[in-house]
This record gives C-alpha cells, sequence and structure tokens, in this order.
C-alpha cells in the first residue's frame, strides 16, 4: 500500500480482510451470548413481584422481622422466645449441625443468603406488633415475620401477612382462631393449641382426679382464653362428665384477682383450671395460695406458660397438670431435644423454655420450606409447606396440615413435682405423656378455616 | 352463684383493695392539689416501693426494714425528682407536665427492667401475719387483713400531718391558692419539694406493703396508676379525704362487680366515674377546680 494510503485515517482506508475476520468473531461470540443475556430478565419475569418478593431477597442476607413482647404481662415469655430466635438466625448463618437435622437442605444462611433480622417490642399488643412488622417490610423488605405470644397479636399478624404477602410464622399463639376462623394462606402455627391440648389433658385429669368433677375456670378475656374455655368444657364434659361452677373472666394484665379467687373459693369446684398465661398466670396461681384454694382444688393449666414454676416455686406448682410445647427433660429420650438444650444452655445459662423452642423450630422449618420452594417467591414457599415433609424436630417427627397450616406436632402433658422429687433446681415438671396430637386434631374447617388466596 | 357469703366476702374483700388504692391515691391527690402537677410517675412510684423494699429485705430477711429502706428510697427519688425536673414545671401547661412525668415514669420502669429483669419478685409476708384466718363467714388471707389495718395507720398519719400540723396547714393552704401562700412569705418551694416526696412516699410504701400480696414486674405501675386516677376524679381532686373515700368506693366496685360479671369489673368502675363526673364534676368531696 502506499505511505498515504496506509496512514489515511481507518474509515478512509476502508475495512481490511483481518478487520473483518475480527468482527466476524465479535458477533458470532456476542450472538452466543446475547441469548443468555436476554434469558436473565426472561426467569425473573416467571415470578411476578409479590410482597417483598424479589426486592427482599436480591442482595447477599434477606431480612426477618421479629416482634415479640419485651414489656407488658408477657415480658418473660418474649425474651425467651428473642433467644431461641437469636440462636436458631446464628445457627442458620453457620449452617450448625442441629439446624441441619430439622432442614437437611440448608448449607448456610438461607439460599445461600446471610439471615439478618431486627427486633420489636409488640408489647403482646395487636396494633403495635402489625406497627412494628409493617415498619420492617416497608424498610426493611423483610421476607418473613414472626413472633408472638399473645394470639391477639397472631390474629393481627395473620390477617397483615395476608395483606402484604409476606409469610408470618407464629411463635406461641394457641387460641384455636389463629388456624381456625382466623386463619390465613400467609400464616403458619407451629405451636399446640386449645383443642387437641384439651383433647390430650382431659382423659389425664379424669383418670387422675375422678369423674363428675366440678370446675372453676380462670378466663383471660381474649380469643385464646375463651376457645381455649370452650375446648376445655367440650372435652371434659364428653370424657368425665365434668361441669361448670363458675368462668371467672379476668381482663389481660390483671393483677389483682382476689375478687376473683374470692368468687372460686366460695363455688364449690372440686379443680381449678387456670387459662391465665404470662404474669396473669404467676399472679393468680400465688394469690389462690393465699385464699387456700391450692389445699381444696386441684389445679391444671392448660397451656402452662414458660417460666411458671420458676416464678411461682415449686410448693405451689406440685401435683398441677399442665400442657406444653417443650420441656427441657425431654432431652432423655429426644436426641434433637438433647443438642437444642446444649446449645442453648452454652449460649444463655439456662434450658430452654418452650418459646424458645417454637422460635428455633419455626425458623429452622422456614429454611426448610425456602431450601424446598428454591426460592422466596412467597406462594413457593407457601406451597412447599403445604406439601407436608415430615421433619425431625425436638419433639419427634412433625408436619405441616396444607389445609388449615397448623403444625401436626405432640401435646406435652405436664406434671409438677413436689419439691422432694427435683433432681436439679430446675426440674420442676414430670412429663406424664407425649401424646401424638394427630389424632386428636379437629377437623380443618371445624373452626371455620378458609384459607385466603396465593397471591 | 351469688349467696350472702360471696357478697360478704366480697364486701369485705373491696374493703383491702380499696384501702390500698385509697393510700395511693392520697398521694396523688396531695401532689396535684397542691403543685397542681399531673403526676403520671406515680405509679412508677408504687413499682419501685417494691423493689426497693424487695432488694432490703433479701439483704436483711426483715420485713420492718424492708418497709422502712422502701419508703425512705422513693422519699429520696421523689424529693430529687421534684428537685430536678418538676421544679420546671410548674408553670408550664399540663400537656408538658403529662409529659415530663409520663417520660420519667417509662424511664424508672426500664431501669429497673435492667437490673432485675423481667420475671416477678416477691416477698413472703411476715410469719406472724401468714396463713389464712377464719372469719366465720369465709377465710380471707391473715396478711390482707394486716394489710388493711397498715395502710389505715398510714392514712391516719398522712391525716395528722395535714390537718392538725403547721406543714399540713401550709400545704391545705396551697391546694387552696398557692400564689397567696407564696405572697404571705412562706417559702412555697420547700413545702412543694416536701410535698411531693411524701405524695411519692406514700405511694411507694403502699408497693412495699403489697408486695407479700403480689409479686412485682417492673411495669405493675401501669394499672395501678389509672384506678388511682379514677379514684381522685371520684373522690375530688386535691381533697385528701375524697381520695380515700374514692379509693373505697373503687374497691368496693371491682369487688362487687366481679360477683355479676367479672369481665365487666373495670368497666363498672369506669361507668361510675363517668356519672361522677356528669353530676357533680368537682367529684363527691372535691373543692372547685384548680384553673
Amino acid at each position: 500500500m502506499s505511505y498515504r494510503k496506509q496512514h489515511r485515517s481507518r474509515s478512509a482506508r476502508g475495512v481490511s480482510r483481518r478487520e473483518v475476520l475480527q468482527m466476524g468473531a465479535g458477533w458470532a461470540v456476542g450472538g452466543t451470548l446475547l441469548p443468555y443475556a436476554l434469558a436473565t430478565p426472561t426467569r425473573a419475569a416467571e415470578h411476578p413481584e409479590l410482597g417483598t418478593y424479589p426486592a427482599g431477597s436480591v442482595g447477599p442476607s434477606v431480612f426477618v422481622g421479629i416482634s415479640c413482647p419485651r414489656t407488658g404481662p408477657y415480658a418473660a415469655v418474649g425474651e425467651d422466645e428473642i433467644k431461641g430466635y437469636q440462636l436458631a438466625i446464628e445457627h442458620l448463618n453457620t449452617g450448625d449441625p442441629l439446624l441441619r437435622k430439622i432442614s437437611p437442605r440448608t448449607t448456610r444462611g438461607v439460599l445461600g443468603k446471610e439471615v439478618k433480622y431486627g427486633i420489636a417490642d409488640s408489647e403482646a399488643n395487636p396494633n403495635t406488633a402489625v406497627q412494628a412488622q409493617s415498619r420492617f417490610i416497608s424498610e426493611k423488605k423483610a421476607v418473613m415475620m414472626t413472633g408472638c405470644a399473645s394470639s391477639a397479636v397472631a390474629v393481627a399478624l395473620n390477617k397483615l401477612a395476608q395483606r402484604e404477602k409476606v409469610i408470618y410464622l407464629t411463635c406461641l399463639a394457641a387460641s384455636n382462631d389463629v388456624t381456625g376462623k382466623d386463619c390465613t394462606r400467609y400464616g403458619f402455627r407451629e405451636g399446640i393449641y386449645a383443642y387437641p391440648t384439651a383433647q390430650a389433658l382431659a382423659p389425664v385429669l379424669v383418670s387422675n382426679i375422678g369423674r363428675g368433677k366440678k370446675i372453676a375456670f380462670l378466663t383471660p378475656d381474649y380469643t385464646y382464653g375463651h376457645t381455649v374455655r370452650q375446648s376445655m368444657e367440650e372435652a371434659l364434659k364428653a370424657q368425665g362428665g365434668w361441669s361448670v361452677a363458675t368462668n371467672q373472666v379476668s381482663p389481660l394484665g390483671t393483677t389483682e384477682f382476689s375478687s376473683y379467687l374470692l368468687n372460686v373459693a366460695n363455688s364449690g369446684a372440686d379443680v381449678v383450671i387456670n387459662i391465665n398465661f404470662g404474669r396473669d398466670a404467676v399472679l393468680s396461681i400465688k394469690q389462690s395460695a393465699q385464699f387456700g384454694i391450692g389445699d381444696r382444688m386441684a389445679l391444671a393449666i392448660p397451656i402452662a406458660t414458660p417460666f411458671l414454676a420458676q416464678e411461682v416455686g415449686a410448693d405451689l406448682m406440685k401435683g398441677a397438670y399442665g400442657g406444653m410445647g417443650y420441656w427441657w427433660t425431654l432431652e432423655e429420650t429426644y436426641p434433637l431435644a438433647r443438642m437444642l438444650n446444649e446449645a442453648f444452655r452454652k449460649k444463655y445459662n439456662y434450658n430452654p423454655e418452650y418459646g424458645a423452642h417454637s422460635a428455633y423450630l419455626q425458623v429452622a422449618m422456614w429454611a426448610d420450606a425456602v431450601e424446598r420452594a428454591g426460592s422466596f417467591y412467597p406462594p413457593d414457599v407457601i406451597k412447599a409447606y403445604e406439601a407436608g415433609a415430615k421433619l425431625q424436630s425436638p419433639v419427634g417427627e412433625v408436619y405441616f396440615r396444607g389445609a388449615d397450616h397448623q403444625l401436626v406436632r405432640p401435646v406435652i402433658i405436664i406434671k409438677g413435682k413436689k419439691p422432694s422429687a427435683m433432681r436439679s433446681s430446675d426440674d420442676y415438671y414430670e412429663v406424664v405423656k407425649v401424646v401424638d396430637a394427630a389424632p386428636l386434631m379437629q377437623k380443618p374447617d371445624a373452626f371455620g378455616c378458609q384459607l385466603g388466596s396465593y397471591d | 352463684m351469688l349467696t350472702w357469703a360471696t357478697f360478704w366476702s366480697q364486701v369485705f374483700n373491696g374493703l383491702a383493695r380499696g384501702a390500698l388504692l385509697a393510700l395511693i391515691s392520697s398521694g396523688l391527690t396531695v401532689i396535684y392539689g397542691t403543685l397542681g402537677v399531673l403526676n403520671l410517675a406515680h405509679g412508677a412510684m408504687f413499682m419501685i416501693g417494691g423493689y426497693a423494699g424487695y432488694v432490703a429485705f433479701t439483704r436483711t430477711g426483715s420485713f420492718i426494714v424492708a418497709l422502712i429502706a422502701g419508703s425512705g428510697v422513693v422519699l429520696a427519688v421523689g424529693l430529687v425528682m421534684e428537685r430536678l425536673v418538676i421544679r420546671r414545671f410548674y408553670g408550664r401547661p399540663h400537656e408538658d407536665q403529662i409529659l415530663v412525668t409520663f417520660g420519667l415514669g417509662i424511664c424508672f420502669v426500664e431501669i429497673i427492667r435492667f437490673f432485675f429483669g423481667s420475671l416477678s419478685r416477691s416477698m413472703p409476708p411476715p410469719p406472724r401475719l401468714a396463713g389464712i384466718t377464719s372469719l366465720g363467714f369465709m377465710v380471707y388471707p391473715t396478711y390482707r387483713i394486716a394489710v388493711v389495718g397498715i395502710v389505715a395507720i398510714s392514712l391516719l398519719a398522712i391525716y395528722l400531718v395535714l390537718y392538725r400540723t403547721r406543714l399540713g396547714m401550709i400545704v391545705r393552704a396551697g391546694i387552696e391558692d398557692s400564689g397567696m401562700v407564696a405572697c404571705l412569705g412562706i417559702d412555697v418551694h420547700r413545702v412543694f419539694m416536701i410535698v411531693f416526696g411524701i405524695g411519692s412516699m406514700a405511694a411507694g410504701f403502699a408497693g412495699i406493703v403489697n408486695l407479700p400480696v403480689a409479686p412485682i414486674t417492673p411495669d405493675m405501675g401501669d394499672s395501678i396508676l389509672v384506678q388511682a386516677f379514677v379514684v381522685i376524679v371520684i373522690g375530688g381532686v386535691g381533697s385528701y379525704t375524697g381520695a380515700v373515700l374514692g379509693g373505697l368506693i373503687a374497691g368496693e366496685i371491682l369487688s362487687i362487680s366481679s360477683m355479676i360479671d367479672p369481665a365487666y369489673s373495670y368497666v363498672a368502675l369506669f361507668a361510675v366515674m363517668t356519672v361522677v363526673l356528669m353530676l357533680r364534676p368537682r367529684g363527691l368531696l372535691g373543692a372547685e377546680w384548680r384553673t
């Protein structure tokens, strides 16, 4: 080529053969890559935006909103739950062996993402809880909400979950309504609740106390109190011919039970069934003793609150029957319970109560459901739950019932030990029976459960 | 089951409940009547008294020491609170007073929660007062009967201070017209501080006395505060005898209504308060409203 032709500007020179080959190669490579580049947005379009999906899970971490009562009558229970959540999330992020026994597909985190969380005080008040979780959803794009000790809060958060399309996992909420008339597609309950607990406890009471006895109920005035009372009354009437002498209803947060207890003392009842929870249970039982009720009447506590024996004292709890979701001495028969107790004791210096157990199990089961679903898209996770895979837990084999989102799990029936029979400072209860709840549960639609839509 | 036994036992129980409420409310009404300050930290004083008594009891094992120590601590807290905070709010509108005392109340609750946790603490009654007394138609915890006696003595003591001492006369004059009292050359601020201290101490003393009856938790003061305000509205704000009468009435309402339908006890109490407000806005024994 002449000097001038060589050093002309590129465009003026025209295109050389080399350049054609280079461009051709470039087009070929680009051409093969193009479908993949276009495919990624195409795959995201398979799952439309729903709730906090996909915004809450695009980064390297996902956020979980936890609202538990840290003040008010259920504060002690709430603190136990929070510890359970913290332990579970720590185990999840590090791939702890215990958590992987419950959720076998977990490696580290959930779908490879680290789990971060925030804790808010629900005060056991539905409005407060809803506000706190709404903020977690809008500000932090929470992919899952959890926590409660009050069924009223659980019902409110069930509805929030359905509205906002963010999964909600209850912690402690024993009203029939939570998976009954107030059930939602986005809510899942792990814990024991009124109906099967009553069915499990009634035969124990009838065989140990007798037939045809008269009951005095101490009932907290909200959904949990009323449904537990109803379930206990039905079960005891049917199985033992028991009748109700009096039903004393007190507002949640009552501190002065003397008037109710006087009515109980004068009612001629044989058995006091105390449905109160949290601090209300502690105060009412302590005050019962002051009125001499403990000497004359047997005591049953269908849902025995965590820390009850510790606060009330073994003396008042001896011989009392109750129902629980978990008690630490289960470690003698259930290996996962032993693992949980050890990890919890190591971190917190006491044995977990059933609030902490419920919290841990809910997180583990959620991790399992998300891994099975393969994505955070809420309907996929919900369907994974509803498939009802059998999981191993510290209380044995459990699985979710798809029709009402209730975990099928055993009811632990306990009896208070005499102080002289306690083998250690927190050996308050003897586990009388671990009752398989599957045959005891009501039909899913018996309490009017109608799950809502997936999206 | 509405029998005479039930009825009389509830009447008696109402007396016991009412006595405690009367003591707490008398402190609140004297503070509001004299200082014009709505003290929403009053419930917290009740709670602090309980915890101070509990700590004293666990250290010494003596009920009397617990009573003295607990009252002393709350008196000190009240005096300091008045000196540092409340004093600056006398001229301020009620909303500001409500906010600052409410905020102080929350701070106290959380400080106690930080040190003691949320689990409840309790103290057994002194051995001579433990157990149950048979009153013929019913059995009743001995200690609760003793509470009525202790509270009656305290109320009498406060009454004597208010109506038989010079300090009391100044306080009552201050309730009527604190501006005039200042014009007469009396150091109103010192009087206010003492009144705030004594008023808070009444609540704190009630807190310790109540400890063997109901274990304490950090937020026990909340419901007590609401009931105390209802009592002073019924009895008449600023009236000491009104607080006592209102307390007894409130106690009886809560007890007797629980015989009929326990779920509506508090509704009954608030209903009575509403009726009193409608028919006699200044309360049963109250003077004309302070402005």
